[in-house]
């Protein structure tokens, strides 16, 4: 099966995010309880489920990493939980929104899914610090790669421990009292949530191919250069893509 | 002397974690530079809650959140604290040369680490009793989920310390990348102790849900760290 291009997965992903967005604006009906600021619901749900889904990627491309030694799952485990914080900083504010709305308040801690994804956001945030701390770029990896595999296990049980915590759950979109989401209202959630899921593929490989082109950049001016190159000192916490992995592709 | 083989004798992974536990307790016992500094950073914080919150006796969720929250911190004092003189002294070294299991020193660690939180909590636990209790039925019960607690602070503490020994920040990074891992241990101990130290007596409605809330952490945690302990360990 032919992988496609970044261009193209990035032009898919521009596609279905606009025609997602055209459904929930002329499409989809209006929500019986919440009204307008229900549609929001298209842009936070697909987004935390990304961002989720994102980090368990990153936990088994940690693991990979582990098994195999390769240091190109470590940036990918890299890769794919940074995206999925940034995405995890778009959760939290478009949650926050959907509260001030519905509730008056710009925070709400009745709501079970919001407080996990914000406690599972304050746990990978610290996978920079972590990284940051620890010099040696082999053991930075590893131990990046065990806490990638920590954290993806914590993901689930937190869910379920804040979830047995609230005395309370607020009613769900997906399972309202007349027996789940009307057709027109799951289509359009779909379409939403393929979009953004292409969305974060395209970023991740994008993300990949310039840390590539960045690491093949550094390399070709060291032998031009000779060896008092010295590699611009940007961020110590990305890991360094190894050289067998950066052949254009 | 033929005939006889010079038996290269291999410790079993158990005699060695014993011997490493063993030389912790020992160094513990002989410097106390842990134990007796969690205690008396715990009788300290109890005097800070009782004018933070200005209460004279607390019940309930503030008597559960008041004492967990402290039982938490004083753990971090002595997680930090676990790996130093392995990292100081070459340990982490002498256990990759010598002929035993790495899940020895990482087992060893957390045995140390729940001895400790245990003697903690037999000083913490009475004396959070006489400041604020009124009725100390549910105290017996109360030391059932501290067990559970401690077990799944130490399975992960001594993941995150392990990692934090050999890193520049590392009094830094136990408590950050620690305290969000705690959350449903506190989410879930906070639960059954609220029951426990509840106003009018202990109820006992729920406890078991959180004692198995608590299982399920300590049992999950356990397993990851067995699964990843190699690769903390190599160099």
């Amino acid at each position: 099966m032919k992988v496609p291009s970044l261009r193209d997965n990035a032009i898919a992903a521009a596609l279905v995010l606009c025609a997602g967005f055209a459904l929930v604006f002329f499409y989809a009906p209006l929500d019986a309880d919440q009204g307008f600021i229900q549609k929001i619901f298209y842009l936070h749900v697909p987004l935390a489920m990304c961002s989720l889904a994102g980090f368990v990627i990153g936990g088994v491309f940690a693991i990979a990493h582990l098994r195999t030694g390769k240091s190109i799952y470590d940036v990918r485990s890299y890769v794919s939980i940074h995206l999925s914080v940034i995405f995890g900083v778009g959760v939290l504010i478009t949650g926050s929104i959907w509260a001030k709305a519905s509730w008056g308040k710009w925070w709400v801690w009745d709501e079970p899914t919001l407080v996990s994804f914000l406690i599972v956001f304050l746990l990978y945030a610290t996978y920079y610090p972590l990284r940051y701390a620890i010099d040696d770029r082999d053991r930075q990896a590893r131990y990046a790669s065990v806490f990638a595999i920590t954290a993806g296990a914590f993901v689930p049980l937190n869910f379920v421990a804040v979830r047995m915590a609230q005395s309370l759950v607020h009613p769900r979109v997906f399972a309202t009292a007349n027996g789940g989401l009307p057709g027109s209202m799951l289509l359009t959630f779909l379409v939403c949530l393929a979009g953004m899921a292409l969305l974060w593929i395209a970023l991740v490989r994008f993300e990949l191919a310039a840390k590539a082109a960045s690491a093949s950049l550094s390399r070709l001016r060291r032998a031009i250069e000779g060896e008092e190159y010295a590699p611009p000192s940007g961020s110590r916490i990305a890991p360094r893509v190894p050289s067998s992995a950066t052949s254009p592709s | 002397m033929s005939g006889a083989t010079v038996e290269a004798r291999r410790p079993s992974t158990f005699g060695a974690l014993r011997a490493i536990l063993a030389k912790d307790l020992r160094v513990e016992l002989r410097t106390l530079q842990s134990v007796p500094a969690m205690a008396l950073f715990a009788l300290t914080t109890f005097v800070l809650f009782r004018y933070g919150l200005d209460r004279k006796t607390l019940s309930g969720g503030l008597a559960a959140g008041v004492l967990l929250a402290t039982v938490l911190f004083a753990a971090i004092l002595a997680i930090n604290r676990l790996f130093v003189a392995e990292r100081d002294e070459g340990g982490f070294d002498g256990i990759r040369l010598a002929p035993v299991d790495g899940s020895a020193l990482l087992g060893a660690k957390a045995a140390a680490l729940v001895i400790y939180l245990l003697l903690l909590e037999v000083i913490a636990v009475p004396a959070f009793g006489l400041f604020f209790l009124d009725t100390w039925g549910g105290v017996p019960a109360l030391f059932g989920v501290l067990v559970l607690a401690d077990l799944g602070l130490a399975a992960t503490g001594v993941l995150i310390s392990s990692i934090a020994a050999n890193s520049r920040a590392r009094d830094l990074l136990v408590p950050l990348v620690l305290l969000p891992l705690l959350v449903p241990v506190m989410i879930a101990a906070g639960g059954a102790a609220q029951q426990l130290l509840a106003a009018g007596g202990p109820s006992y409605d729920g406890v078991a849900k959180w004692l198995a809330v608590l299982t399920f952490y300590d049992l999950t945690f356990a397993a990851v760290g067995f699964a990843v302990y190699d690769y903390l360990l190599e160099d």
